[in-house]
């Protein structure tokens, strides 16, 4: 060996050391599911140092993805999160200590990682993925989520879809998604219109468990029926503040006391203050060993996508590994399909060639005729604007006078999206893109 | 170096699929917004309901009249606002009665016991199941999933009673010490 091989004296740097070592072993050789035509031994190294790497939160997930992908020899890693780090994180995200409460989790999780994983550079950006505009996407070559928000999940999710564009192979971002609620848990690979994306698979996520409004107000049989109770019948009769406010602690005894009162009237135990924080709250305790081992799962894939070292989750076949350490420990991978009605990819937006003095009328007859359409009964809407509506009657009403409006008029503007639905295709909607005629 | 180019070209000679329109930052339409101007386009109201839009650019929110032409509420007329937040379908709409009404399954302050509302939403459904099931709550109040207990009880224990209370307090007079809004036309 030579001597520069020498093991670094501190014992964080030798880990990292003897990590790089393993590594170099897996991304410099081929081994026996490697695909030749797309793997270069000596390339990888250097290819997965320039990559520029998103992650969306930085809580009980994001701890262990920055770690991980650190550790995996990504060196440009950005990360979003709009939270502050709270007492009751530092169980499990590991990344944070007591006098970091408080302040922002992608600030502290970027500067710890930086600071443990020499060579790494951690971009945090303390605020909400809403905030930033495809510019700023399209910079990355990845993106992974640990998020707790289907919300989240969703925009980010059809903002990279909406992005590709089939001319510029750079416009593809494969997103990585993991999610865990308590012993169970997801990882997924999405590559944005070429495989089944977040809302095609929305059925997968389980609804909140609800109970009904009737059992609340009349037959309660739980402590957790008191405390809904009194999340939405009590408080909206007594309005004891003007809005609730699920981190004000005194609001939250307000409930309690509340749904304590009721307990005793049904002679039902078991009401706690902490109990009422968690149901009016949602939260479902989170599992530290659930969290590693979905960030381990959703980090090996992006390691496999941006070297080629191995096949990946995705495509052709399998692109969802489900996860429950209920009962022992069980994993199922399968292949989710694209759904062609999904309104997110299963529609991309279509150029519509248009003339910009047309009046609205003339675009909505226009759409019985054209070959890519034929739409008897059009309703049109763009993002912020009903334009037309056929149905129901009182938005008939007040959209008709947009008819004899001509589209600039209407405030349209070249390049954007209009969406169309048409009763006759029950179970599919349009999306166009409008495209000005030159007027020359 | 990424091997996704390398398999959407793959896959669109597979397909010899129609091609989308490119990228770019202009405005779009989002999936939430897609699916209510579909609902909303499929809605079939017939006579004795209708919609309003308080700002017909916002989809996400309107109120429907139900004017019942049968059963015990037949003359009243019920106005419930609706209000659908960005994770529709995921989740079902917020209704609430805009008047006080006395009504099994609709509490004093406008809250509908409807299980798609609630615990048997699922994204398949839409506005018009939604819809369906209010006129469906007017043309048989159901006493065995009470809101409104007093009213659960009446129906349950004097079926005629309730019918006369019922018109009291759709005239806007008072039941068992409440007073209600007038709601006959």
């Amino acid at each position: 060996m030579a001597s520069a091989d020498v093991h670094p004296a501190s014992e964080p740097a030798r880990c990292v050391f003897l990590f790089r070592r393993h590594l170099d072993r897996i991304r410099t050789r081929a081994g026996p599911f490697t695909d030749p035509d797309s793997f270069s031994g000596e390339a990888v190294a250097g290819a997965m140092e320039t990559m520029k790497i998103l992650v969306i939160g930085a809580g009980g997930l994001g701890c262990e993805l920055l770690k991980n992908l650190a550790l995996s020899g990504f060196k440009d890693i950005h990360v979003i999160d709009m939270d502050t780090i709270d007492i009751s994180n530092l169980n499990r995200q590991f990344l944070f200590r007591q006098s970091d409460v408080g302040s922002f989790k992608a600030e502290v999780a970027a500067k710890f990682v930086e600071k443990r994983v020499k060579g790494v550079k951690i971009t945090p950006h303390n605020c909400r993925i809403q905030d930033f505009d495809e510019d700023f996407y399209m910079q990355f070559q990845l993106v992974v989520c640990g998020l707790d928000s289907i919300e989240a999940r969703r925009w980010i999710n059809a903002t990279l879809v909406n992005m590709v564009n089939e001319d510029v192979e750079d416009s593809y971002k494969p997103l990585i998604d993991g999610g865990t609620e308590g012993f169970k848990g997801q990882a997924r690979v999405i590559l944005p219109t070429v495989t089944s994306c977040i809302e095609c698979q929305l059925d997968m996520h389980a609804p909140r468990a609800a109970v009904p409004l009737c059992t609340l107000a009349s037959i309660p049989r739980q402590p957790e029926h008191c405390i809904e109770w009194a999340h939405v019948i009590a408080w909206d009769q007594e309005k004891p503040f003007p809005s609730l406010d699920k981190d004000d602690p005194e609001h939250i005894t307000w409930l309690y006391q509340k749904a304590l009162l009721r307990a005793h009237e049904f002679n039902i135990p078991g009401v706690t203050y902490s109990l009422t924080q968690g149901v009016v709250k949602n939260i479902i305790p989170a599992i530290a060993a659930t969290n590693s081992v979905i960030a381990a799962a959703c980090c090996n894939e992006v390691f496999k996508i941006a070297s080629n070292c191995a096949p990946f989750l995705g495509y052709p076949d399998n692109n969802y590994m489900m996860y429950s350490g209920n009962d022992s420990i069980y994993t199922y991978t399968f292949k989710h399909e694209k759904k062609d009605d999904c309104p997110v990819c299963g529609n991309l937006a279509r150029k519509l060639d248009v003339d910009p003095t047309w009046t609205l009328r003339e675009l909505v007859e226009s759409f019985a005729v054209r070959p890519e359409a034929q739409l008897k009964k059009p309703s049109i809407r763009a993002q912020f604007k009903t334009l037309y509506m056929q149905s129901p009657a009182s938005l008939e009403e007040q959209t008709r006078p947009n008819l004899d409006k001509t589209l600039t008029e209407l405030g349209l503007t070249d390049g954007e999206e209009i969406g169309v639905t048409d009763p006759a295709f029950a179970t599919v909607s349009f999306k166009f893109k409008l495209k000005f005629k030159q007027s020359d | 170096m990424l091997k996704i180019w390398s398999m959407k070209k793959e896959q669109q000679k597979a397909e010899n699929a129609e091609g989308a329109a490119g990228g770019g930052k202009k405005k779009k339409v989002t999936a939430a917004q897609l699916r209510v101007q579909k609902d909303l386009s499929e809605l079939s109201l017939g006579s004795t309901m209708k919609t309003e839009f308080p700002d017909p650019d916002d989809i996400l929110n309107f109120v429907l009249y139900i004017e019942p032409d049968e059963g015990m509420y037949r003359g009243g007329r019920f106005s419930f606002t609706f209000n659908i937040t960005p994770n529709f379908p995921h989740e079902p709409p917020k209704v609430q009665c805009r008047e006080k009404i006395y009504h099994p399954n609709i509490d004093l302050e406008g809250k509908v016991c409807l299980n798609i509302l609630r615990e048997d939403w699922k994204p398949v459904l839409n506005l018009n199941a939604v819809i369906v099931g209010l006129q469906f709550l007017f043309l048989e109040p159901n006493a065995s999933d009470p809101l409104n207990k007093e009213a659960a009880e009446d129906l349950r224990l004097n079926r005629e009673g309730f019918k006369r209370n019922v018109r009291t307090a759709m005239n806007g007079g008072s039941v068992k010490g409440q007073s209600f809004e007038k709601v006959l036309k």
